[in-house]
């Protein structure tokens, strides 16, 4: 039986490894499939080791939002560029080694995160969330709103910067452009439409003859 | 906890933010006729903010927050001449931004924007707070940069300060969480006490070098300005003019925060490195502006010289030098506003007046105009009686007083040859001929060139009295 706490040790420097040498392998990576894969990786391990630090909400973040959403678009994506179906067809089964071997890394991760759970041990020091008796989450929360209120304020206005910024770059207004508008649509009045026209009934007049015809005399 | 108390002490951002959020909901709901009042209403917004960091100045420095957020003499002058210089950059960019289509709400959206973040920055008491202030005001600049959008060398110019800037933000994190796993603490306050009893020293100056990088690529001082020339010739004019004034300021207060107020005790380390960044920008700076043809890149390298001189101050790592350099910040705010100023009220729809040639015989075709450049230019390389003599002279005699006299020499040889680009533009505008007949003359209302011959003229009129104000400078630091 080895001593927890070198195991853990053990985790947290291969976790680490990992980070690294996926993130190296996102840069200098030539394939764009596989140099997101290894982002998946490297966000994956960082996660890892957050885990290990007891920071799970964090960690739990990352993964859904990171690699579950953003990775998994950015993937699309990259993917889908080329827009031949037969191409992607095959890209999936090329693309299938490297995911698999992303894949298993990911899986030893997990497994070594299982063993250091289930050996109880703590070697990071305390954790001010266990300490206050609290969940991770609810630490997080609370310190968010209490110390960190004007931190989390400023970010709220970055937010609202980068959405500001986001509309003034890619908002077109062209003009001559034909569209339709529902709402006016919907709310056209039938006599903007249609002017009936009260006039006295008369016989048509006698058919004149067709001009440009030519008649004998 | 947080209470209204935090808030009040908060009051001119909070402020600000209430106007800026206005201002965006105005800009989307109203008449386009209508329009045109957000000009002045920004500019109001200004001022009254400007009055209330005046007024609601207390007597001794206050924190809010849990300290997240300091007020003290410090934020209170380098927020005053934020928002003073922000203003006049509104007044002078409006023609411009008629004149090119350019004239949306978005744009005093944004500044207004990036000056909260300079504002949040310069008051910063927690490492958190001094990179969450500049991320907003880095990228709000990012999109002021592209805000033309059909332009190629715009476009170019914000990618390359977007991806350098990201970098440099990246850098001054790294640094930061190098110094967080040193000391345990993310308060400058109380980094200072920490940093002198931490059991890694080596991981703290490791740190250090990451935030010397950050800082010293807000700043734009060499060997990290790359982006400097691009973004200055890229920009609309509009925007380079806002990106030359009031960010100095901020990076001048980030510096101050992270190097005096959190790192005061390693001096001896970070000296030597500000004195290296200092010698790199003056000769780099002051060398390739002499080959420069465009105005705006010869003003761009000027810039870089010009925080060669800032760094000057830093490097004496005591109150003296701090006021000089706070001092030469201001003093460039006024001169950069005022530089580009020009360049904004002579170009009009189809004549960017960027060119050093195009101010060929200026004098035959608006005196008024060839004499406030030669005023500001004379300024800028530090020719008394004007502002930027005095401000030039404080710092060389703060990094002589710090016992780096060679460092003097260097920054006085080197203002020696910056004279020689700076006189080129002058005798442009008295001695050469006008290349064809066109006109040129400042362009704008009544208003605008008002404002702007003030504006040059205090350049004089402070240079004959910058007792007052360098007073103010110097108490700040001192109480």
């Amino acid at each position: 039986m080895i001593d927890p706490s070198v195991f853990q040790l053990v985790c947290f420097y291969a976790f680490a490894a990992v980070t690294v040498a996926a993130a190296l392998g996102v840069i200098t990576l030539r394939n764009t499939v596989h140099a997101v894969l290894s982002l998946v990786l490297t966000f994956f391990s960082t996660a890892c080791i957050w885990l290990l630090a007891e920071a799970e909400f964090l960690a739990i973040a990352l993964i859904v939002v990171y690699v579950g959403a953003v990775m998994v678009l950015f993937l699309f994506v990259v993917m889908m560029l080329d827009i031949n179906q037969e191409r992607v067809r095959e890209g999936f089964i090329k693309y299938l080694p490297v995911g698999i071997i992303v894949a298993l890394v990911m899986l030893g991760e997990m497994l070594a995160l299982i063993g250091v759970r289930a050996m109880h041990e703590k070697v990071m020091g305390d954790n001010p969330a266990t300490v206050a008796g609290m969940s991770n989450t609810e630490w997080l929360g609370h310190a968010l709103y209490t110390q960190f209120l004007l931190p989390f304020e400023i970010a709220a206005l970055i937010l609202t910067v980068g959405v500001v910024a986001a509309v003034v770059l890619t908002l077109r207004q062209r003009t001559g452009v034909r569209h339709q508008s529902a709402s006016q649509q919907v709310l056209v009045n039938p006599r903007d439409r249609i002017r009936v026209v009260k006039m006295a009934a008369v016989a048509p007049a006698a058919p004149q003859p067709a001009p440009g015809k030519e008649t004998t005399p | 906890m947080p209470n209204l108390n935090d808030i009040l002490i908060l009051l001119p951002e909070a402020f600000l933010v209430a106007w800026a959020c206005v201002l965006l909901l105005l800009d989307a709901f109203m008449e386009p006729k209508l329009r045109w009042t957000l000009h002045w209403f920004s500019i109001v917004g200004l001022l009254m903010t400007i009055y209330l960091v005046v007024a609601g100045q207390p007597d001794q420095a206050v924190t809010a927050f849990n300290g997240m957020f300091v007020r003290d003499g410090v934020a209170e002058i380098l927020k005053v001449f934020a928002l003073l210089s922000t203003a006049l950059v509104f007044v002078y960019a409006k023609p411009y931004l008629i004149d090119r289509k350019l004239f949306i709400g978005e744009f005093y959206t944004l500044t207004i924007f990036a000056v909260i973040g300079i504002m949040l920055l310069v008051s910063a008491g927690n490492l958190i707070t001094v990179y969450l202030g500049l991320e907003l005001l880095t990228l709000s600049s990012y999109a002021l940069v592209a805000l033309n959008r059909d332009s190629q060398m715009s476009s170019e110019a914000a990618i390359k300060y977007f991806v350098l800037g990201a970098l440099a933000s990246g850098m001054l994190l790294y640094g930061m969480s190098m110094v967080y796993g040193a000391t345990g603490t993310l308060d400058l306050a109380h980094l200072h006490t920490a940093a002198a009893a931490t059991t890694m020293p080596h991981l703290l100056v490791f740190g250090l070098i990451f935030m010397i990088v950050g800082i010293g690529f807000k700043l734009g001082a060499a060997p990290f300005h790359m982006w400097i020339p691009d973004v200055y010739q890229g920009s609309p004019t509009a925007v380079t003019i806002f990106i030359g004034s009031a960010p100095k300021l901020a990076a001048f207060g980030m510096a101050y925060r992270l190097l005096a107020t959190g790192m005061g005790d390693l001096s001896q380390h970070w000296q030597l490195m500000l004195a290296c960044l200092a010698v790199l920008s003056l000769a780099i700076g002051n060398l390739v502006a002499i080959v420069q043809s465009n105005l705006k890149r010869l003003l761009a390298y000027s810039t870089i010289s010009h925080m060669g001189y800032l760094l000057l101050g830093l490097v004496n790592a005591g109150p003296e030098g701090y006021a000089a350099a706070l001092f030469y910040a201001i003093s460039y705010a006024l001169m950069g506003t005022a530089a580009f100023g020009i360049i904004l009220a002579l170009a009009r729809v189809g004549f960017e007046c960027e060119d050093i040639d195009d101010l060929k015989g200026l004098n035959q075709r608006s005196p008024w105009a060839a004499f406030l450049m030669m005023l500001v230019m004379f300024s800028l390389a530090g020719v008394p009686p004007l502002f930027g003599f005095f401000a030039k002279l404080l710092v060389l005699q703060a990094a002589i007083h710090a016992g780096f006299m060679w460092l003097a020499i260097v920054g006085a040889v080197f203002a020696i040859i910056g004279l020689y680009y700076y006189l080129r533009v002058v005798k442009v505008m008295y001695f050469d001929k006008p290349v064809d007949g066109a006109e040129i003359r400042l362009q704008g209302d009544v208003s605008v060139r008002l404002v702007l011959s003030l504006n040059v003229l205090a350049l004089l009129v402070l240079g004959f009295s910058w007792g007052p104000l360098f007073g103010w400078c110097q108490r700040v630091f001192v109480g």
